[in-house]
């Protein structure tokens, strides 16, 4: 699904030049569900950016479900965001005068469904993700768990290859923070590729493969045994 | 092109808008308050304008008045000071030689100019009023109306020296009888019988006239009061396309030719030009428009210039939510359409209410000001006007909607999330 070799990436920052990636090499099945572990430095973020074509490798190859990604000007980079991928981010990033259910639709929106059939796949997301009586309310009448489950229903609306989740739980108490990774073991279990980025030993096991991180070289790459959410979810 | 009209991009500028309503709100005030002083603005110079038209309507615009004085120079062996006598000749003159000249027509008055007033009498009812004598071509350089089954001096009146009188209508009121029927009745003026030919309605008309006043063929006048040729002055119209200046100059250096007047001397005709008034009056209601309609534009300009602003400011307030949109799937182009359909959305918005509250405002000011004697009627703005500030509003909307566009553009989406 994602495949990526020896990818380089620096940051100038006055005269210094900030090697952050150097040289990464790794693949991504389907269906799996990994993380990406590491410090704060560790590039761990740039890797997501980069991964989520939010940003651009200097060198190396990076090829999507087939799809070579390079070259990518502003309006393909847009439409492949549209099309390959869903983002979930650590401060959940939802518009704050829309509703959730209109916050789920936009994906849609920007793939041209028309409104009323985005309406229904945003309501089925929503029941998914178990707000579907929370449909109309505004993301500041919703609790943290309960935005980023919407922000979770958002990034699958759009049907994407790959759900990249940055630090899906960094803002959320642990009771909270299992209950997003129980929805995204859900997701996982039903055959969606997911990668999450995060720096939590216990989130991190909760994934199927750890990736670690540090100072731009990957120094671990491991399956690790599954540790299921749903334990801690009362 | 087609996303104009995609119901869905409207629907969602139409939600972007509604749900920051304060910003909306702020934004759409400064172009409605630009749009509605320029319609206010050239509204009431347009009503102005209309005001000083409907002022001169009862006289020609370019017409004038020449009298005799006396001279302030000696010439050909007359001393200083000699007085001087228009002649009917004169008018005879005046028309062969200046053929600027489309009407003139001779006039006597009693009532006026030292003249005592006409004593008119009937059955038992008398009263003195001012009386004209005058040519039918008077009516064209000032036009009477007269009330139905009347009219005004004719050529033959003039010619047969007929006793026949158009009359105002204070005259018929204390004249004759309400429910009696005044054409073709008589009474009698300095004890002379005369049949009443017409009724002319009063029009105020900045100069000098009533609704008493009387008129009479020049000739029969002429015999009335032993006036011989004399003329008491002349009322010139000259035609649409002269410079009514020029004619008037002509004019009076005929005259001085006629009368032996040395040319320099200035003081031995008077006259006054009604046309050189109009034009100065036109003139400044020109200006008047021309002012309003600069500050108008430059109000709206400000107004649209105050959209860009906030649109600017309210980018860089939405950066997360437009980073949010490009992570999504939202092309740089869309998110620019977006911007620039919001700006032009909100002028065309704020200009259609600007212009109907300022047709209320002008509505207002009509009906406040149309009992008073105040050259105002019927404030106006020509339809093209109105088209062509929201044709301006749009392309301004569209222009100054570019400059938040291009900002929300050039915000990488990355960095437009990393901000926090």
């Amino acid at each position: 699904m994602i495949e990526i070799k020896d990818l380089h990436k620096s940051y100038k920052m006055g005269s210094n030049s900030l090697h952050v990636l150097k040289g990464l090499n790794f693949s991504i099945a389907e269906g799996e569900l990994v993380a990406i572990m590491g410090s704060s430095g560790s590039g761990k973020s740039t890797l997501l950016n980069i991964l989520g074509m939010l940003d651009e490798a200097d060198s190396g190859s990076y090829t999507l479900d087939g799809v070579p990604i390079k070259n990518l000007n502003e309006t393909k980079a847009a439409k492949y965001r549209n099309k390959f991928l869903g983002f979930i981010f650590q401060s959940f990033n939802l518009i704050n005068y829309k509703s959730a259910m209109e916050n789920v639709a936009l994906p849609l929106y920007y793939q041209k469904v028309p409104r009323k059939e985005r309406e229904e796949k945003a309501l089925k997301y929503l029941e998914q993700v178990g707000l579907k009586e929370w449909a109309t309310h505004l993301p500041n009448e919703l609790s943290g768990g309960q935005k980023q489950r919407v922000a979770i229903a958002r990034a699958m609306a759009a049907e994407p290859k790959v759900l990249l989740a940055d630090e899906p739980t960094g803002a959320l108490d642990s009771k909270t923070s299992y209950e997003v990774m129980d929805l995204i073991q859900n997701i996982n279990d039903e055959g969606n590729t997911i990668l999450v980025v995060t720096h939590e030993e216990d989130i991190a096991h909760m994934c199927k493969r750890i990736v670690h991180l540090k100072d731009g070289v990957i120094v671990e790459d491991k399956k690790v045994e599954q540790v299921r959410a749903a334990q801690y979810v009362k | 092109m087609r996303f104009i009209f995609d119901r869905n991009t409207w629907q969602e500028i139409f939600g972007s808008i509604s749900k920051n309503k304060m910003r909306t709100v702020i934004t759409v005030v400064g172009v409605l308050w630009g749009i509605f002083i320029y319609i206010a603005l050239s509204g009431a110079a347009k009503g102005m304008d209309n005001g000083f038209e409907s002022m001169f309507e009862t006289i020609a615009r370019n017409s004038m008045f020449v009298w005799a004085q006396s001279t302030s120079m000696p010439n050909e062996g007359y001393k200083t000071g000699r007085q001087m006598q228009l002649k009917i000749d004169d008018a005879v003159m005046i028309e062969n030689r200046i053929p600027e000249v489309q009407y003139i027509a001779p006039r006597n008055v009693r009532g006026f100019f030292g003249a005592p007033p006409a004593n008119i009498g009937r059955k038992n009812k008398t009263g003195s009023y001012s009386l004209f004598g005058d040519y039918p071509a008077f009516t064209k350089i000032a036009p009477k109306k007269i009330y139905d089954g009347g009219r005004f001096i004719n050529d033959e009146d003039i010619e047969q020296a007929r006793k026949v009188a158009v009359i105002g209508e204070r005259t018929q009121k204390e004249l004759f009888d309400a429910d009696e029927n005044p054409i073709g009745g008589y009474f009698k003026i300095d004890n002379v019988y005369f049949q009443v030919i017409g009724v002319h309605k009063y029009e105020a008309s900045g100069g000098f006239g009533g609704d008493g006043d009387i008129f009479i063929p020049f000739t029969t006048f002429k015999k009335l009061y032993n006036t011989g040729d004399n003329v008491g002055w002349f009322s010139i119209a000259a035609y649409d396309d002269a410079d009514v200046v020029k004619v008037e100059e002509n004019i009076k250096n005929l005259l001085k030719n006629i009368h032996h007047v040395h040319p320099d001397d200035d003081r031995a005709f008077g006259s006054f030009n009604l046309g050189e008034q109009f034009n100065k009056i036109v003139g400044f209601a020109d200006g008047i428009t021309f002012l309003s309609l600069i500050v108008g534009i430059a109000t709206i300009l400000a107004g649209v210039i105050g959209i860009g602003n906030i649109l600017l400011i309210s980018v860089k307030e939405r950066t997360k939510e437009l980073g949010v949109r490009r992570a999504l799937g939202a092309t740089p182009a869309e998110v620019r359409n977006q911007i620039i359909l919001e700006s032009v959305f909100l002028t065309v918005i704020a200009g259609i209410m600007g212009i109907i509250l300022g047709a209320l405002a002008l509505a207002g000011i009509n009906s406040m000001t149309q009992d008073i004697d105040f050259p105002y009627t019927n404030p106006t703005v020509p339809i093209p006007y109105v088209i062509g500030a929201l044709v301006i509003m749009v392309v301004l909307g569209t222009l100054i909607g570019l400059i938040p566009a291009q900002r929300a553009v050039s915000i990488k989406p990355i960095d437009a999330l990393r901000e926090e």
